[in-house]
């Protein structure tokens, strides 16, 4: 693939304030960011574009010095900077504001934002001019909060904002500011705009990650997406459409995989496996329906924060559902927990697949059979030979490799730890599989298995819920797309009615176009 | 230009707005006053059955009777703050008072020995913070590996009692700072005691150390990625800990006018519980050493009471148990209350 650097010049003819060229990191044998270039002028918001697993967290945290780059170097102010902690990051001026606030609840707005530089007067902490100094750096930003109060007491949206008030309460060149909005409502974003605008008046460059289209081309002066731990290119909002920056994002792939035309859709008179009716869970989905039949897969495209994982989530228990209905066949259902989900055949695969997922230091065999067993119950103990059985015919079926039942579950490729959870929510006999992001970070070959193993299992009458970051896997593999943006289902068809471009276009299209 | 306030939309009674204000400030104090509630409702109630309870007598000696848990309580409240906890101070106590004791009966003077005493306890201290820090090793672990080898030393030392006879030390107990017979007094052991808070509370309060000791307590990680010297402090309240053991040390020896190496088995325990009901948070981050204190007198009264009734001891074991099931019941309605308030 290309990789293009916008050549044009910053318009001032100013020098960047951050350079980072050929950014390197490696988690064990993952490239996680591979030779990634990136720039920063003074007064400029900037904002760094990608989905799960693009590099972004992995460049801003070898920007303000939470890990080490393996190759490449950044300059700050035209010099070479190695930040081996975050405290050398912030002494060379780059504050930071992290998507999960990092502050200390247990202590006074005041020193949330000024500890660690406390004021003091005779070698003792000087609370009264602690507080002055918070006050000051508080109304500086058109902030009215009781200095002295703890922190715990407040809101989240103003935890952040406190945040970006230590953050700039040194002599900051560089802000960055990791998802600062993901937790504040309209009027709140508008604060933070507001304050964002200000430091940039001063010089500030501000460096913006959030995956929020309408934020980002409300704010942003320049914006460099990164795809799989590479970098796409550097581009001006105003030259780039959203649906250009959205393919730039999910990326189109051009190899030519075995594309599986999902055979016929089930008759439409086929009856509800699994039906959602106007289910809202907290901001995340307001007022969702959608209707899986036997036999189908019904895909959910959408950008990261869309709301798609959370509504693969709501639909199998492991999130509460804050109102709506929820229907398993024809009843209506309360699905309490993940194991009341389970029972009624409805199983979940996380996109977590390390985390939520596989668990490393058991066997493939202990994999496959943990979710059969644990239905079943302590007293009604699976058998070794038939644990052995099942694993075998699970391998088999599924081809997974090294087909050695006894390997740790963390020793296999990411490919064929997938299909391990496959087989152990296979081996429940689901009637609904739902599955969160089944191919992400896993090798083509691998990919093009998984989702024709989807396909399979539809023939044979299950029915499937597919979550993906890529479109045209989403296109391939469902009979049906449900599109959400902001929360919403903003529209569901069907898939042979749609191609990558005009799924695009239906997934980046602002809230307030026609 | 628009402002973002703090406060809710309603307008708030100046009342309801001042009290909200406190709240929002001292939440973490209401354990303290609570503390102090029941420790001032176990003096009235004591003086109301007894009738001879609230003496100069009886007050004075719960101070002299304490002192020493006192002392261990300021170290052990660092290390809790921190979230850490430290099991060796009862045996560090024995220890050091073994030792002490020893090198005394040996002809080396006082002004020797006290410091060899209070570094000692450092020493023991600054070995369970490496292991916390360096080796990760769990708080709990760490520091009961050093508290079964401070008592195996203590053994080492005598496996009997050893007297005291050196005048310095007995006089740290023996002598009554009084105005007139019949009136409240102090020993110098009590004094000691007093300094050690006094000083523990300047630290927490006006020190960047002590603030960051709250910040470790608070998110440790949080604390690291705001560039605080997360390691200095972790390892400095240990040592702090085992200064407060070895200086308890040198006071327990002073108030028993021997030194025993079964001295202190569960003191580290009484220490807890004491720091417990004074209102710090066992998760760390909430506390105060002024808390500590008044946790430390309501042990004392409570063993008080229990002597004046003539009853067994082990009742003061029972009734602390169960304050401090009440109190620890009491904090987790509070965090959780905080942490509803945060969304």
């Amino acid at each position: 693939m290309m990789v293009t650097m916008d050549p044009r010049e910053h318009e001032g003819g100013a020098a960047p304030v951050v350079e980072i060229s050929g950014a390197t990191v490696r988690f064990g044998a993952e490239t996680v960011l591979d030779r990634v270039d990136f720039r920063l002028f003074p007064g400029e918001v900037h904002s760094l574009m990608g989905e799960n697993g693009a590099g972004k967290s992995t460049l801003i945290k070898a920007l303000t010095g939470v890990l080490r780059l393996d190759a490449g170097e950044i300059r700050v102010g035209g010099e070479r900077a190695h930040f081996a902690t975050p405290a050398a990051a912030i002494a060379a001026g780059i504050g930071t504001v992290y998507q999960e606030i990092d502050l200390l609840p247990n202590l006074t707005v005041a020193e949330n934002i000024c500890l660690g530089r406390e004021p003091r007067r005779f070698g003792a902490v000087d609370w009264r001019a602690m507080s002055a100094r918070a006050e000051a750096v508080l109304s500086d930003l058109g902030l009215d909060v009781d200095p002295q109060s703890i922190l715990a007491t407040h809101s989240l949206a103003i935890q952040q904002l406190v945040a970006i008030a230590r953050a700039i309460s040194v002599d900051v060149k560089v802000l960055v500011l990791d998802e600062p909005t993901s937790s504040l409502d309209l009027d709140e974003v508008a604060e933070l705009f507001r304050v964002m605008r200000e430091l940039t008046q001063r010089g500030v460059a501000i460096l913006f990650v959030s995956h929020f289209l309408d934020q980002v081309y409300e704010i942003c002066d320049r914006i460099t997406v990164l795809r799989g731990g590479r970098l796409i290119g550097e581009y001006v909002p105003t030259e780039l459409l959203r649906v250009g920056l959205v393919e730039k994002m999910l990326g189109r792939t051009s190899d030519e995989m075995a594309v599986r035309g999902r055979a016929e859709a089930p008759s439409e008179v086929s009856s509800s496996v699994l039906e959602a009716v106007d289910v809202t869970v907290g901001p995340g989905i307001v007022g969702a329906d959608l209707r899986l039949a036997e036999g189908e897969v019904v895909g959910l495209a959408g950008l990261l924060g869309s709301g798609r994982t959370e509504l693969a989530r709501a639909l199998t228990g492991v999130d509460r559902v804050d109102a709506g209905t929820i229907r398993v066949g024809d009843a209506p259902v309360d699905l309490a927990s993940p194991r009341r989900a389970i029972a009624l055949g409805v199983v979940y695969s996380s996109e977590s697949r390390r985390t939520e997922g596989i668990i490393e230091g058991l066997s493939v065999q202990d994999n496959i059979t943990l979710a059969l067993q644990a239905e079943r119950g302590v007293l009604h103990r699976l058998g070794n030979t038939r644990r052995r059985e099942l694993a075998q015919s699970w391998i088999e079926a599924l081809d997974i490799r090294p087909a050695d039942p006894d390997r740790p579950a963390g020793t296999l490729s990411g490919g064929n730890q997938q299909k391990v959870l496959l087989a152990r929510l296979l081996a429940l006999s689901p009637r609904v599989l739902v599955l969160d992001e089944p191919t992400r970070g896993i090798d083509v070959g691998a990919k093009v298995e998984i989702q024709r193993l989807v396909g399979e299992l539809a023939d044979n009458g299950l029915s499937v819920v597919f979550v993906s970051a890529e479109l045209e896997e989403v296109l391939r593999v469902s009979n049906r797309i449900a599109v959400l943006r902001g929360g919403r289902i903003v529209d569901t068809l069907p898939a042979d009615e749609l191609t990558v471009d005009s799924l695009l276009a239906l997934v980046a299209q602002p809230e307030d176009a026609p | 230009m628009s402002t973002l306030t703090a406060e809710p939309a309603a307008p708030a009674s100046p009342l309801a707005e001042t009290v909200r204000r406190f709240r929002s400030r001292h939440a973490a104090w209401i354990p303290v006053f609570a503390a102090l509630v029941i420790f001032l409702v176990m003096l009235v109630g004591a003086q109301a059955y007894f009738g001879n309870f609230l003496t100069p007598r009886v007050l004075s000696a719960l101070l002299l009777d304490n002192a020493y848990l006192l002392i261990l309580a300021v170290g052990m409240t660092f290390v809790i703050l921190t979230g850490g906890i430290d099991l060796s101070v009862g045996a560090v106590m024995a220890f050091t008072g073994m030792l002490g004791a020893s090198l005394l009966g040996q002809g080396l003077p006082t002004a020797v020995v006290v410091p060899v005493m209070v570094i000692l306890g450092a020493g023991m201290g600054l070995a369970v913070g490496i292991m916390v820090q360096f080796f990760d090793v769990q708080p709990f672990i760490a520091s009961l590996a050093a508290m079964f080898a401070a008592r195996g030393l203590a053994f080492m030392v005598s496996l009997s009692s050893i007297k005291v006879e050196d005048p310095t030390i007995l006089w740290l107990q023996s002598t009554r700072l009084q105005g007139a017979p019949g009136t409240f007094y102090l020993t110098p052991t009590g004094i000691i005691a007093l300094l050690v808070v006094l000083t523990g509370i300047l630290v927490l309060q006006y020190t960047r150390f002590g603030r960051t000791v709250y910040a470790i307590g608070g998110n440790e990680q949080s604390a690291r990625l705001m560039g605080l010297p997360v390691v200095r402090t972790k390892l400095l309240v240990y040592v702090i800990s085992g200064v407060c053991a070895g200086l308890a040390g040198v006071v327990f020896t002073a108030y028993t006018g021997a030194a025993y190496p079964l001295t202190g088995v569960g003191t580290e325990l009484d220490t807890i519980a004491a720091v417990v009901i004074g209102g710090t948070l066992l998760s760390g981050g909430s506390g105060f050493v002024l808390g500590s204190m008044i946790g430390v007198f309501v042990y004392g009264t409570i063993k008080t009471v229990i002597s004046f009734l003539g009853a067994e001891q082990s009742w003061t074991r029972i009734i602390i148990g169960v304050i401090l099931l009440a109190f620890v019941v009491m904090q987790r309605l509070i965090v959780t209350r905080t942490g509803a308030n945060r969304r």
